[in-house]
Order: C-alpha cells, then structure tokens, then sequence
C-alpha cells in the first residue's frame, strides 16, 4: 500500500482550514487504530475515528445473522476503555462468545429494546452520555435524520458508535446501499477458514469490505478473525509472502 | 365445628382477628407502595387497592406486573389474584368474582366484563343486596340497566352511585397509605397549573428541597415519586426509579422531567407532593486523585435513564453459571450488580449467536462420532468440508430425573461456502437411551 502522501505544507494548511470549517477540535478527533498498516493506512487518521457513528453489515446470509459483523464489532468494542453498551431488539448474543474476542461480560450492558424506535433512542442516549467506550446497537432500519442525529451526538461527546444493519428478510438488505450521516461502512462476509494439515476448522477468515469512508477510499481486505484481545490480523500466506518491492528488484537484477 | 374436625383432624382452629387482619393488610399495603406503585390503598376487609398508572413500565408491562405480584404473594404463602381495570370499582368486583385470576380488561370492555357478575361485586351492604334478590336482580348488566329513580326511592343512592363508581361515570379517590416518616416536599398552587413546561419548572423547584433533606439525612434516593393532585380530585402519579442512591439534583430532575408527557393534566393540577418513597443510606466517596489510576467512568445515571425508558427486565448484564449446556450456561444479572469473579472456560470456540431454540436439521454422519457430511438448514443443502468435534455434554441429572442418561455431541462445521455453524446430535450415536439421535442446529460462528 504505497497510499502513504508526503507531507505537501499547502494540502495540510488546508485540511486544518477543512477540519476548523467542520468543526471538530483536535481533542474530539481521536483515533481507534486497528493495529494493522494495510487498514489504518487506508482510513483517515490512521484507525477508526472515535466520536463518530460507523455502520457495519454482514455479507450473503452473515445480513439475517450478523454473527461476523457481530464478532467484528465486540473486536473493536473489546479494544476500547470503559462500559459498553449493546442495544438489541431480540437477544441472540452468546455471552462466552464475546469474551472470547477479549470483551468481558462485566463491561457489556445489555438493552432490550421493543422496537426499532426504541433502540435509536437508546443509542442516542448512550452515545450523548459520553462515559462508555463504544455504543453498539443492532437496526435494520436507518434514515439518513436518525444517522445524522446518531452522528452529532457521537460527535459531542466523543464516544464511538457502532450501529449493526440487520435486516429479517434478505430482500431488505438492499436498504445498505442508502446514503447515512455515519463515518465509515463496513462489510464483513465469512470466508473458508486457514487450511490445517489435520482435521478440523482453522482459524476464521474473512471479507472486510470498506464500503465507505469519509475523506478515504474504498477498499477491501482479506483477514483473520478477531483474536482473544479482538486484534484482526492479515493471513499467514499474504504476511508471508516476499514484499512485491523487493520481488521486482532482484527481477530488474535478473 | 366438631364435624369439620372430625373429618380433618390436624384442621387448624383460630380466633377471628379483625383488627390483626386490617394490621397486617396495612403492612402488606406498604409493602406494595415499596414494591409496585406509590398510590395504595386498603380495600378492608380483604384486598388491596393500587393505582399502577405511570408505574407498570418499571414492571414491563401490566399483565408481567400483576403476575409478578401474585407469584410474591404466593411465595409468601398467599393465594392472591389481581386484576388491572379502568376503576377501583371494576377491579375490585373482577378480582374477586371475575373468572381468572390474573386479567386486564381492556377500557372499552369494562362493561360487558362487569355485566355478567352478581351484585355482591359492587361494595354494596348487606341488606340492600337482600333485597335485590327479594326483587330477583341477582346481576349486575340488569340491575344497571333498570331505571334509576325507582331504585334510588326504595334502597337510597348507594347503588346508583356504586354503579356509576365502576362504570367511571364518578371518580372515586384512592387515599394512599402513607410509609413512615418519608421525606417529601410539596407546593400548593393558587391557580391550577396544566402545561408541560410548568410542570417541568416546578419539579425543578421541588427536587433541591428534597435533596437537601436527603443530604441532612446522608441518605440517597432509590424510588421517587411525585403526586399530582388535581382539581378534580383525582391524584396522577410519576414514580421513577434508581439502581443505586442518588441525591444529585440535575440527575432527577431530569429523571422526573423525561415523564412528564405521562401525566394528564385534566382542568389542572393544585398540588405537587414529592415524596422519596425509597431511601437508601449513601456515603460521600473520595473522588480520583493522581496517586490511583484513573477511574472507570460512572454509567448508574445513563442506566437509570434507560431503564425508566425500557423498563429495570430489559437492561441486564450476563453472568456465567456453572453448566455443561450452552442455552443454560449464563443468566441475566441486573446491569450494575457487582461483578462476578467467575468467568466461561476458554478452551472451545464459541459460536456469536445462540439460536433460542435448536432448530431440527436433516444430516447424514457415519456413526458414532464422526461429523456430518452435508446437512439441510432452512431448505439449503450444505456440503461440510471441515469440522471441530465432538464435544460431548450430558444431561444435569440433579436438576431433573430425565436428563440422567441424555448427551449431546457439538462439533463445528465449516460448509464449502465458509459459513460455520454450531450443530449436535441429540444422543452419543451409540445408545438409544441418550437422545433421538437427530441432528440440530444451535448456533453460528462468525
């Protein structure tokens, strides 16, 4: 990823006239970085922004379970500091699943909420609160007035807000492609797990596909899954593989 | 008597008691006022009388709120029944004639569950109900339907009055019983308020008063409620609660101010009365220094915010409880209980969602302990290319007799798309006795 911009003094006055105009302070803008160059290089900032809402959906059938997109989000979740706040409007979480991508079930509230109303108004009492380290709720539903009032509260108080799109029917799933106020939108789709030379399942991989990001590119990774403190990592065959730079120079060698 | 003994011999025999009765009903209504609603009455010589409006979301709802009350009772060792109707009246003759022991009756039905009850219902004295049935009027629809005048000429104005009282013709005041020595605060007003932002000013004015009090007392606030009497003579309430003390003004405040909108006005509200019905002693903490590590940030008044919201049931936290069996491996613990020392053991993968009830798949696996090959979920045929297992789990046969010989086998299975599910087989695949030997499905892997 040779994305990496040299500092031009002229595109970073301007960015800060940007940042002013917008304005956030220095202090709101604080960072979650994955812990992965691939990635962070790709987001603005260098990792995923706290105080802002960030969307993530399941791919295929992964859109009904979000048991990916699930895993995905307690990850991040388990990487922040403080309580977390998940908001579901039917329970299907596994709680030894969560601790064991390093989220503790004495940090996670659940809320169970009766309708998708309400589960919005829980996740904007949360994030206006500002003491938790990341607020998750599962919708299928969410209108651009919803996103962008999710987004300024996250906004005030610097908490990360993380809303998990999960629909009923497959055929609701187009809603994901509806523009929303939220930072960044993630897909994650399951792939065929590590290959073992013995029998049984290796480690989860899978798909994460940056749909959007605000002031960034698109882009798609191929991962591990959350591991038992809910690090990502890249594949053994790709973090293996010789760097491409130094493969073309001793080609040009040749 | 000497009969009645004789057929049961170890029959118990006791002095009627009216007053220890009346005592104890007095006790038991203090009790509910802690428990379930702040307006609570005695409904001599037998029940109780509450007025849950603006008090049953704390409970989840009416009908989990009266089955709530009458499982406590019946714990207690009493055979209670309970009913939610629109007036005392109705209620009253419902719970103690109606057919079910626990019932809401909805407001447009009130009449036509009253009609079918006899007259004995309607709190009417002896006599009067003698002779009614002189008169052959042994229920309640043809007696309301019977012209008032000559009724009121020949028994006097209780029944048109005790009709009107359960039909909500008439208002009828419940006088709460009041806790002892509460600390409470109240203000009269000249002209009756009604608007939202009045209301909202006023309890603004109230909650410091209280508050102070409380800090005399170094006691914090579990359960409040604010009485609203009105013009009419009827008393609206708003009780909201606390999962630890609180004395901070901003914070209930706002607690009181979010339920507003619950509250109907009607011609106006005279009286405001405060009341911490519910106070827990509450120390002064030292708060963060420099010398020990920055502290976790305080979430009790977030929670109190959203439990007031969705109700105390619907805010928890899981804990681990020492068992082989997935769905019976956590329970829900109240969100800000302290924190257990156990945790789930790490050494098998875990799947991110727990069907709530294993659904039957179709699947064909080499016996005993091999995975299946392929398996049908929801109508798709998968391949299964990998798979974890078994990991075998028996019955608990101390908690019920027919899991003595029950086991599950779990394996993970990965299918040729990649998706990873969570299935079993009810049964070691040997044994008849241990299960159907059928497949399920249970939950799914991220």
């Amino acid at each position: 990823m040779t994305a990496e911009t040299h500092k031009k003094p002229g595109l970073e006055t301007l960015r800060a006239a940007i940042s002013r105009l917008e304005g956030h302070s220095d202090r709101r803008r604080r960072m979650l970085p994955f812990g992965m160059r691939e990635i962070d290089s790709r987001l603005p900032g260098g990792g995923l922004a706290l105080g802002a809402l960030h969307e993530v959906a399941g791919g295929g059938n992964d859109a009904l379970h979000s048991a990916a997109a699930g895993q995905f989000c307690a990850g991040i979740a388990a990487r922040t500091r403080g309580k977390v706040l998940w908001i579901v409007t039917r329970q299907d979480v596994f709680a030894p699943s969560l601790k064991q991508v390093g989220l503790s079930a004495r940090r996670t509230i659940f809320v169970e909420a009766s309708s998708d109303v309400d589960v919005l108004a829980c996740f904007e009492e949360g994030l206006r609160h500002g003491g938790l380290g990341a607020v998750v709720a599962e919708v299928a539903r969410l209108s651009m007035t919803a996103s962008r009032r999710l987004q300024l509260a996250a906004e005030t108080s610097g908490s990360l807000g993380i809303a998990i799109r999960r629909w009923r029917r497959q055929t609701d799933a187009a809603d994901f492609g509806q523009p929303t106020a939220s930072v960044t939108r993630w897909r994650v789709s399951v792939l065929p797990s590590v290959p073992l030379p013995v029998p049984g399942v290796g480690r989860p991989r899978w798909l994460l596909e940056l749909i959007r990001a605000r002031a960034g590119e698109c882009a798609d990774f191929e991962v591990e899954a959350c591991d038992g403190k809910g690090r990502l990592s890249l594949p053994a065959t790709l973090a293996d593989r010789p760097d491409q730079e130094t493969t073309w120079a001793r080609r040009a060698r040749a | 008597m000497a009969k009645a003994q004789a057929l049961y011999p170890d029959l118990v025999l006791m002095d009627a008691d009216p007053e220890g009765d009346r005592r104890g009903l007095e006790k038991l209504a203090l009790w509910f006022q802690h428990r379930i609603a702040p307006i609570v009455a005695v409904d001599a010589p037998d029940g109780l009388v509450l007025d849950t409006t603006g008090a049953d979301h704390l409970h989840g709802g009416e009908l989990p709120m009266l089955k709530d009350m009458v499982h406590r009772m019946a714990g207690a060792g009493f055979c209670a029944r309970a009913v939610v109707a629109d007036t005392w009246g109705a209620a009253h003759a419902l719970a103690r004639y109606g057919r079910l022991a626990i019932a809401v009756v909805p407001s447009d039905k009130t009449t036509s569950a009253l009609a079918d009850l006899p007259v004995d219902a309607l709190r009417l004295p002896s006599p009067i109900i003698e002779g009614l049935a002189t008169l052959g009027v042994s229920r309640i629809g043809p007696l309301a339907a019977m012209p008032r005048a000559p009724l009121a000429l020949r028994f006097g104005p209780d029944i048109a009055r005790r009709l009107d009282q359960a039909f909500g013709h008439i208002g009828e005041a419940i006088v709460p019983v009041r806790p002892v020595d509460p600390i409470e605060v109240s203000r009269n007003f000249a002209e009756p308020i009604g608007a939202a932002e009045t209301i909202a000013k006023y309890i603004g004015k109230l909650v410091p008063p209280l508050c102070q009090g409380l800090d005399k007392r170094g006691q914090g606030v579990r359960r409040l409620d604010l009485l609203l009497h009105r013009v009419d003579s009827r008393t609206e309430a708003i009780r909201v609660a606390t999962a630890m003390p609180v004395r901070d003004v901003k914070r209930l405040t706002r607690l009181l101010c979010e339920k507003i909108e619950t509250i109907n006005p009607g011609f106006g509200i005279e009286r405001m009365v405060l009341i911490a019905s519910l106070a827990e002693p509450m120390d002064r903490r030292q708060t963060v220094s420099s010398l020990i590590a920055e502290e976790e940030a305080d979430v009790s008044d977030l929670v109190d915010i959203l439990a007031n919201r969705v109700g105390m049931q619907a805010l928890y936290r899981f804990a681990p409880v020492e068992s082989d069996l997935p769905e019976r491996s956590f329970c829900r613990v109240p969100a800000l209980a302290p924190e257990e020392t156990k945790d789930w053991p790490e050494h098998w993968p875990r799947p991110t969602r727990l069907l709530a009830r294993p659904e039957p798949v179709q699947a064909m696996a080499e016996l005993p302990d091999q995975p299946p090959l392929f398996f049908i979920w929801r109508g798709v045929r998968r391949k299964v290319k990998c798979a974890d297992g078994p990991e075998r789990v028996f019955g608990e046969w101390w908690k019920n007799d027919a899991e003595l010989t029950i086991a599950r086998d779990y394996f993970r299975v990965e299918d040729t798309s990649g998706e990873r599910f969570w299935l079993y087989r009810a049964g070691d695949g040997e044994h008849g006795e241990t299960g159907s030997q059928g497949w399920f499905l249970h939950g799914i892997f991220g």
